[in-house]
């Protein structure tokens, strides 16, 4: 058996109104998941700001999480297809960079997915195990 | 510029919530190390009134100008925990929570691991209060009125409370005529008063009523604005002294909405098995409800010589994705069994139930006052109904003695249940209200708020809810619309005061922000050609703000280097 296992770091911009609640939802109803997420609250999946989770990922992150509302219910109208876009755009980038764009998961969870979120991050936590550590802070470090 | 942080941390132990899994002291310890932290200290539960008193005091003695709570959601004590630190002499708005019970304690079992990540909320926390910035609350004037949907018991009732204390109150039905499913009804169970002798008057005082407008055939088309001011667009026919207007577009201003909407019976259709439509003998308690009013029980007219009532069709069925109980049907059932009784007393009446739940005042009495009148009740799973020459038979499993019967029946009385409308997303989608999962709408709390919603301004009258009886139904309205008339009655709500903001140095005059905004927000000014925000109109999203090349327009609390302070800290 190896020594000690990996254990990946995911930052997640959870907005106020589906996907922060259904994380306290999760909690409320005791749903474990591991704990490798750190949720940083916005109020809208759309104010996530394609420089907040570069910065993540060069200052180390393994993994971020953008959660927002489900496609029609965002608190704001049309925030949640605005990070939509932007996440696909950012992804493109990521990639023609040469850099993992897998470690960026854009998800809908409302407030009442409490299980959907413990699930999101029980799957994002198995699959950077398997990927290893972020490569690129190595390689931004001076 | 800024103050120089002094910043006081709490760590909550929420009795064993928190403390039994996160090791409070050695988060503590770790806290009083963080920069710009001037004292941390842990307590059993910081919301408690010595709790909050904790802060208060340290803030005056040490001059703390900002405070970190590391307790439970946001969503929970945010509130408590910053009026604590305005009484202290914090501005309100330089307090930070960090969620170490819903999204630490509660989720994780490994003590190491659970204080690690608390610790990892907390740093984030400190991190983001040494960078916010001191905020004044604000509050906007409030339109007098309320917009009440649904024309039945509940949404009259509602009106009329809202009317009483003096507002306009506006009724959207969408039928041709006021009064729902209770005008329906015959009698009302426990006292089986007529509702012809109470209903008529209920529609007659709101028809009547000075400050109420009912609009008939009518549905909400449009709903902008948000608590205090909403602009409701309705399409529908303004009912006025000569009777009907002609159909038209209206658009109502009003500073509460009341979803009154009520529910959908079950159509018994949907359970073949049943051969509701197929044999002329089976009939629906509503259908009942009308021959009983009209003292006609008679099939092919004879007087039947057995009535089988079926109760829980619709309701308590898992495979037709109704698990909930609709919570009038065993009362109807008795009710009706009660009156056929009555009318007819060499008839039969069984009753075939899965359980009986008279509950609610005088319920049970009425439930023995059924039996006594010589209704048998029988416990059992009615699998299927068929022809057998004039009489339909029942086949039905008797859950006690665990054996199938055939029982034979002149009348098969079906207690239908109830479902959420149809319409029920249409209204779900102009509110942004959600749904259980039953279809009926939300409550904001279970126990707490349950005539909110997620929407503040919008509340929840009758069986839209979720199935209800009358007296349930009224109390819940009344309730709804004293919450109403909270906003009414004070003329002012509060509205958030983490509003965008432009600086004017750094502002191009692009006008992206005002492309984005779906509020309208910012517009450009014309004569200094750079954006500036309507802060009234400004909810707060932020979409401005990732917008902006220049980053020129920011959203307080939540400014790039706030969250990116968090980042720092939590990738560490």
């Amino acid at each position: 058996m190896e020594t000690t296992e990996f254990e990946p770091k995911i930052v997640a911009f959870l907005c106020n109104w589906c996907t922060y609640t259904g994380a306290d939802l999760a909690g409320t109803s005791r749903i474990q998941y591991p704990p490798n997420v750190r949720i940083i609250r916005l109020m809208c999946s759309g104010s996530v700001d394609p420089t907040y989770v570069l910065k993540a990922l060069l200052d180390g992150a393994d993994g971020v999480l953008i959660g927002g509302c489900h496609p029609g219910d965002c608190h704001y109208q049309s925030g949640n297809y605005k990070a939509r876009r932007r996440i696909i755009a950012l992804k493109e980038i990521l990639k023609q960079a040469g850099m993992e764009e897998d470690r960026v998961w854009l998800r809908w969870i409302s407030a009442s997915e409490g299980q959907r979120f413990a699930d999101t991050v029980r799957k994002m936590t198995e699959f950077l195990k398997e990927k290893g550590p972020n490569p690129m802070k190595r390689e931004w470090a001076v | 510029m800024a103050s120089r942080p002094r910043i006081g941390v709490y760590i909550c132990h929420c009795g064993t919530n928190i403390a039994a899994t996160v090791d409070v002291e050695a988060v503590t310890e770790f806290a009083k190390n963080l920069p710009g932290v001037v004292i941390a200290r842990h307590y059993t539960y910081m919301c408690s009134e010595p709790g909050q008193a904790l802060i208060k005091e340290d803030a005056r003695k040490l001059g703390l100008n900002r405070v970190v709570v590391a307790s439970c959601s946001p969503r929970m004590h945010e509130p408590t925990f910053r009026a604590a630190s305005q009484e202290g002499g914090v501005n309100p708005y330089q307090f930070e929570m960090a969620n170490i019970r819903e999204q630490c304690s509660w989720v994780h079992h490994d003590r190491d691991e659970a204080t690690a990540k608390a610790k990892a909320l907390v740093v984030a926390a400190v991190a983001k209060a040494a960078r916010l910035e001191p905020l004044e609350d604000r509050e906007v004037g409030v339109t007098p009125g309320a917009v009440v949907i649904g024309g039945g018991v509940a949404g009259m009732v509602a009106a009329l409370d809202v009317a009483e204390a003096g507002f306009p109150a506006y009724i959207v039905e969408k039928s041709d005529h006021l009064g729902g499913h209770v005008a329906d009804l015959n009698r009302t169970f426990p006292d089986l008063e007529p509702v012809a002798e109470w209903l008529p008057g209920l529609i007659e005082r709101v028809q009547s009523h000075p400050n109420i407008t009912v609009f008939l055939n009518a549905q909400v088309a449009r709903v902008e604005g948000y608590v205090g001011n909403f602009e409701v667009t309705v399409s529908g026919s303004k009912v006025s002294g000569s009777g009907l207007g002609e159909p038209g577009t209206h658009s109502l201003q009003v500073g509460a909405i009341i979803v009154a909407t009520g529910y959908k019976v079950f159509d018994p259709h949907r359970k073949p098995e049943f051969g509701y439509g197929l044999y002329p003998q089976v009939i629906t308690t509503l259908e009942m409800e009308r021959r009983l009013a009209e003292g006609d029980l008679a099939v092919d007219g004879k007087e039947p010589e057995h009535v089988v009532f079926i109760k829980c069709v619709g309701s308590r069925d898992k495979q037709l994705g109704n698990p909930y109980c609709s919570r009038v049907c065993c009362m109807i059932s008795a009710k009706q069994a009660q009156l056929v009784r009555q009318a007819l007393p060499d008839t039969r009446v069984t009753v075939f139930y899965i359980d009986v739940r008279t509950f609610g005042k005088r319920g049970e009495e009425f439930y023995d006052e059924a039996r006594r009148s010589g209704v048998r009740y029988r416990r059992g799973n009615v699998s299927e109904i068929y022809r057998r020459g004039d009489r339909v038979v029942v086949r039905v499993e008797d859950t006690f003695l665990r054996r199938t019967l055939e029982v034979e029946a002149d009348l098969v009385v079906l207690a239908v249940g109830m479902e959420a409308r149809q319409d029920t997303d249409e209204i779900a989608t102009l509110l942004k209200l959600p749904r259980s999962a039953d279809g009926f709408f939300l409550e904001a709390h279970p126990k707490l708020r349950p005539v909110d919603t997620a929407m503040d301004g919008v509340f929840l009258a009758g069986c839209c809810q979720g199935p209800k009886d009358i007296p349930d139904t009224i109390a819940q309205a009344r309730a709804a619309a004293a919450s109403a008339l909270i906003p009414l009655l004070r003329g002012t709500v509060p509205v958030i005061s983490e509003t965008a903001v432009v600086d004017p140095e750094l502002c191009a005059g692009c006008g992206m922000c005002v492309e984005v905004c779906p509020f309208g927000a910012p517009a450009l000014d014309p004569l200094w050609g750079v954006s500036r925000v309507n802060a009234v109109l400004c909810k707060g999203c932020g979409a401005c703000a990732v917008t902006c090349p220049s980053k020129a327009i920011q959203v307080r609390h939540f400014r790039p280097d706030q969250i990116l302070a968090q980042v720092d800290v939590l990738v560490e």
